[in-house]
């Protein structure tokens, strides 16, 4: 068995794409080998700011001749048609090279083609060839004469299998990279290429030059640094994965300094010195074990050097920091300078979405909906929410938001407090974007929740009101999120929200005419209601609630209180969990399948009144009695919302409908009788139709 | 570099130990351009030479002007009027990263005692209907240049791919002479004879130009220059004058930028302004491009 060694080098790769890549590489290398008939032991891909590398081992050093049946027609058929056969096998093949192949029924003439193996070096070069033709960077560049793109310029590749350098090389439309075995290390620590023979001489000779190649490592590498450089101070490392990500990106051989925040620049808030140093810099942020932000920071280098190059580094990194930190706190106190109330007029010059006016109007919107939403939030003030919704965009127009996007909210929240706004409002400010996925923190102080639907359901409403409607992969506005957070924000505080009426109230604010009654098929309300069922459909799915139950329950239409409609899910999955449910179900179904058989037949439906008189055997008389009593304890436990007793009332039903099959014939000789028990068993559909579409649960 | 290990000791030193590394590399070392630009990529030894199948090796200092980054002198790292180090290589080179490491050391900085980085930075001109990738590179942690692999210039597929440099030589210089405000830059030798600072040369035109930029900069009188600067290039290209077209076409820009400083170009008015001198470079980089005759080698 033999081991597939190869490394792409190049120059740095954008650190954000190096993991997606490396993965890229080991799909496009194996689907090329397997396609050529290969199989393999494992195969494990790296990457590193300056190379993707690839080691498949346990593969044959060549794949075996195989045959290949070519199946031809009947023997004994037309001429013509064995003559076209035989053209098809190839020049001068007669029927002495083939076989005659028998089913049992007629014999038919086959042709073994034979196929050569392919040795593994050659299906890998054209495997290479492939992957690097074909590879899916976000971002592609030319350089130089070349003609084939690249993430950045590519110098060698790698290629040794069972430690011999495999022949071939990649035509770049201009320059030709013949595959090698050498490799360079560190850029400036280990400088002079070397040679590798196999995967460990590989990786062995990565690290002598400087190089840890395994990403994992390197992560581990950077955390375990860090975290030390941060306890020799007494400190802790803030918890931030995606900035070890990346930085695992950044560096080949990573070495941790500590560097020095002035203490002038600590009285920033702790999110915008967290935030520059991480946008600009990627620097970790230290805190003191309370968990305040503490005035030291960590820089992970790609460069072991000496005592004179570290104190370049640290004091190189601080005096950038300070400058970065000068333009926060310049920011931080002009910003502070206009109150936010103030900046509101200024949002007219931004455009929230042509058609759908500037970010001023949609802070009036806000204003109006929001405070509209707080008479369906117990506990909220009306007043505070209408606040929230006016200023919710105002930090927008602070310099520090201008320049660092990603503190929109934070911002409105420290400046509102500055301006001696309510609490609840400047947590509002914070608040009203989230939550941005389902694993954010979903709001739950009432004037949040105000902030933060109303904001989502003016999008919402906006978008869909213009006809910017998400297809298939495409969700330029991100209103699928939305959806999700206006059913959590609904779900997840209880709130009593029918949705029609809510999409009604925001369609009002963009100017368009309310919808008297149900919604109109293709109106922006009932799209609204179709897409946000598919939404809270995938959230259930991915809760792993079964989707059939979902089904079932939508099916019956006309629900918009998603408290309601998930009170009802939950029911019918106790119930059909429990033994009288799943036996109830098997019953409605014989039931529902003799009545759909016998109106088929009839051509007529059977769902009029039962008639007393023709029950004549006691069992059916018995089931037309319960379903008579089920019906109003069922109607009543529905009205005031208790599924559970809804189901009890249908569990009751089990006994009755159990003796009815185990008795009564329903396709009696006399036609009264059949019809009126056939009109017995649709009472039982539509029993258990109020409850939910029963027809839809499966197993 | 031999000849060169001696770290310069000025901003003008600077300069020089560039532009002889540079030429050392084969590089044309041209002189500024003489107009008003906002950055050196906008030299017309950059933008029109960046297209057409000629090898280009060029280097060169450009005062540039960005309007609305004036602070009438008082902060220490933002003016209205700085210069850049330009190289331009086409086609790019193979070996363009060890050259451009190359004039680090040749400035002083050695590789080895600095943790030197390659980060991701995409570079977009929208004016100049320009991208291409390449990284920002830092120098313990801070930016000293651009490095850009061109992609399109004036939309046009750039074919050769060049490599583009820039330095930001105030900050570049700040950095190596350790110092805390731009005016404290020694401009040449402090051990000579008559040591001058950034501040002697450059502090007067930075009051004075931010003035004229944020206050006193006609707006009548620009927009009118706008649309004559447009119009006579649009005139040039109709004559097939490539090169006094986009000189025309740069002069339309800086004029938007004035613009842009005095306030007098709303948020929704910028995309149009951008897009009209977007189309007068897209029209100078067609009409140059008719002009270039096949590769020369």
């Amino acid at each position: 068995m033999a081991e597939l060694l190869i490394e792409l080098l190049s120059e740095e790769i954008p650190a954000r794409m190096q993991a997606r890549a490396s993965e890229d590489l080991l799909r496009l290398i194996c689907d090329g080998l397997k396609g050529a008939g290969l199989t393999w032991g494992t195969a494990r891909a790296f990457a590193t700011p300056r190379r993707l590398a690839l080691v498949v081992d346990g593969l044959p050093v060549s794949t075996p001749d195989r045959t290949e049946e070519v199946k031809g027609p009947r023997v004994g058929a037309p001429d013509q048609a064995i003559q076209g056969f035989l053209r098809k096998l190839g020049e001068g093949r007669t029927l002495a090279d083939c076989e005659t192949r028998s089913d049992g029924k007629s014999e038919s003439w086959v042709f073994l083609r034979r196929i050569p193996g392919v040795a593994t070096s050659a299906a890998t070069a054209t495997a290479i060839a492939a992957a690097v033709a074909q590879f899916p960077w976000p971002k592609s560049m030319r350089w130089a004469a070349n003609r084939q793109p690249w993430v950045r310029p590519l110098h060698a590749i790698v290629a040794v299998l069972d430690g011999a350098t495999i022949t071939g090389e990649i035509d770049l439309g201009g320059d030709r990279i013949a595959f090698g075995r050498r490799t360079a290390g560190h850029r400036f620590l280990s400088p002079d290429p070397f040679e590798v023979a196999d995967f460990a001489s590989y990786r062995d000779g990565l690290r002598a030059a400087h190089v840890i190649l395994d990403p994992a490592e390197r992560r581990a590498a950077i955390e375990a640094q860090a975290k030390a450089a941060a306890a020799t101070l007494g400190l802790v490392l803030k918890d931030d994965p995606g900035l070890l990500d990346e930085v695992t990106g950044l560096v080949e051989w990573p070495v941790a300094h500590v560097g020095r925040i002035d203490d002038a620049f600590m009285e920033l808030p702790p999110e915008v010195l967290a935030t520059s140093m991480r946008a600009h810099q990627r620097y970790f942020t230290l805190l003191h074990p309370d968990g305040r932000t503490a005035p030291h920071f960590v820089v992970v280098a790609n460069m072991r050097t000496d005592p004179a190059g570290t104190a370049n580094i640290v004091t190189g990194n601080e005096r950038v920091l300070r400058a970065r930190l000068s333009d926060a706190r310049f920011f931080w106190e002009q910003d502070r300078k206009a109150r936010l109330d103030a900046r509101v007029p200024a949002l007219k010059d931004r455009i929230f979405y042509a058609g759908l006016g500037s970010l001023e109007d949609k802070a009036v919107r806000l204003q109006v909906l929001a405070g509209e939403l707080a008479t369906r939030i117990p506990g909220c003030d009306r007043a505070a929410a209408q606040r929230a919704g006016l200023l919710s965009k105002a930090d927008l127009t602070t310099g520090m938001v201008g320049e660092f996007p990603e503190l929109q909210g934070t911002m409105g929240r420290y400046y509102a407090r500055a301006d001696g706004e309510a609490d609840a409002v400047a947590e509002a400010l914070r608040d009203h974007y989230a939550p941005q996925g389902p694993n954010d923190r979903c709001p739950s102080t009432p004037v949040s929740v105000a902030a933060a639907l109303a904001d989502k359901l003016d999008t919402l409403t906006g978008f869909f009101a213009i006809g910017e409607k998400p297809t298939g992969s495409k969700d330029p506005f991100a209103l699928r999120r939305a959806a999700l957070g206006v059913i959590r924000l609904i779900v997840e505080n209880r709130l009593r929200l029918p949705l029609a009426a809510a999409f009604a109230a925001a369609l009002r604010l963009h100017g368009k005419a309310p919808e008297d009654g149900a919604p109109r098929a293709g109106s922006p309300v009932a799209d609204l209601l179709a897409f946000f069922a598919d939404r809270l459909k995938v959230a259930l799915r991915e809760k792993g609630v079964r989707h059939d139950l979902i089904d079932a329950v939508f099916a019956l239409g006309g629900e918009d209180d998603l408290v309601r409609l998930l009170a009802r899910v939950d029911a019918l999955g106790a119930f059909l969990g429990g033994e009288d449910g799943a036996n109830l179900l098997i019953a409605f179904r014989r039931g529902a399948n003799i009545v759909a058989i016998e109106e088929k037949k009839d051509k007529a439906r059977h769902d009029g009144p039962v008639s007393i008189a023709d029950l004549i055997l006691d069992e059916e008389r018995a089931l037309e009695a319960a379903l008579r009593d089920a019906g109003p304890v069922v109607d009543a436990a529905l009205a005031r919302e208790d599924f559970a007793a809804a189901m009890a009332a249908l569990a009751g039903l089990r006994g009755p409908v159990d003796a009815f099959f185990a008795k009564v014939t329903v396709n009696d000789p006399a036609p009264a009788l059949r019809a009126n028990r056939l009109r017995l068993l649709s009472r039982i559909r539509a029993t258990l139709g109020q409850v939910a579409d029963f027809t839809r649960i499966e197993g | 570099m031999r000849g060169l290990v001696e770290k310069p000791k000025s901003f003008q030193g600077l300069i020089l130990t560039l532009q002889a590394y540079w030429a050392a590399q084969g590089c044309v070392i041209l002189q500024p351009y003489d107009m008003e630009v906002g950055a050196g990529t906008f030299h017309p030894a950059t933008t029109l030479r960046a297209l057409g199948p000629q090898r280009w090796n060029a280097a060169y200092v450009q005062p540039s002007r960005r309007p609305a980054d004036g602070r009438y002198g008082e902060n220490p790292n933002r003016l209205q009027h700085y210069y850049q180090f330009q190289v331009i290589m086409k086609p790019s080179p193979t070996d363009a990263q060890d050259l451009y490491l190359g004039s680090l050391r040749a400035i002083g900085i050695d590789p080895a005692r600095h943790d030197i980085r390659f980060v991701e930075d995409d570079w977009e001109s929208p004016t100049l209907g320009a991208w291409g990738l390449g990284w920002e590179v830092w120098c313990d942690g801070m930016e000293v240049t651009q490095f850009t692999y061109f992609q399109q210039v004036g939309g046009i597929e750039c074919d050769p791919v060049s490599v583009e440099l820039t330095y930001g030589l105030e900050r570049l210089a700040m950095y190596l002479f350790d110092r805390r405000s731009v005016y404290d830059l020694p401009f040449n030798d402090p051990d000579s004879r008559a040591p001058v600072l950034y501040r002697d040369v450059f502090h007067q035109a930075e009051v004075e130009y931010s003035r004229h930029n944020f206050e006193h900069a006609d707006v009548t009188m620009l927009l009118r220059h706008f649309q004559d600067a447009e119009a006579e290039c649009q005139s040039l290209l109709g004559n097939g004058l490539a090169l006094p077209a986009y000189d025309q076409c740069i002069k339309a820009s800086h004029r938007f930028n004035l613009l842009d400083a005095r306030g007098a170009i709303s948020v929704a008015e910028r995309q149009a302004y951008i897009g009209r001198v977007r189309a007068l470079a897209k029209a100078c980089c067609e009409q140059w491009l008719k002009t270039q005759a096949p590769a020369n080698g």
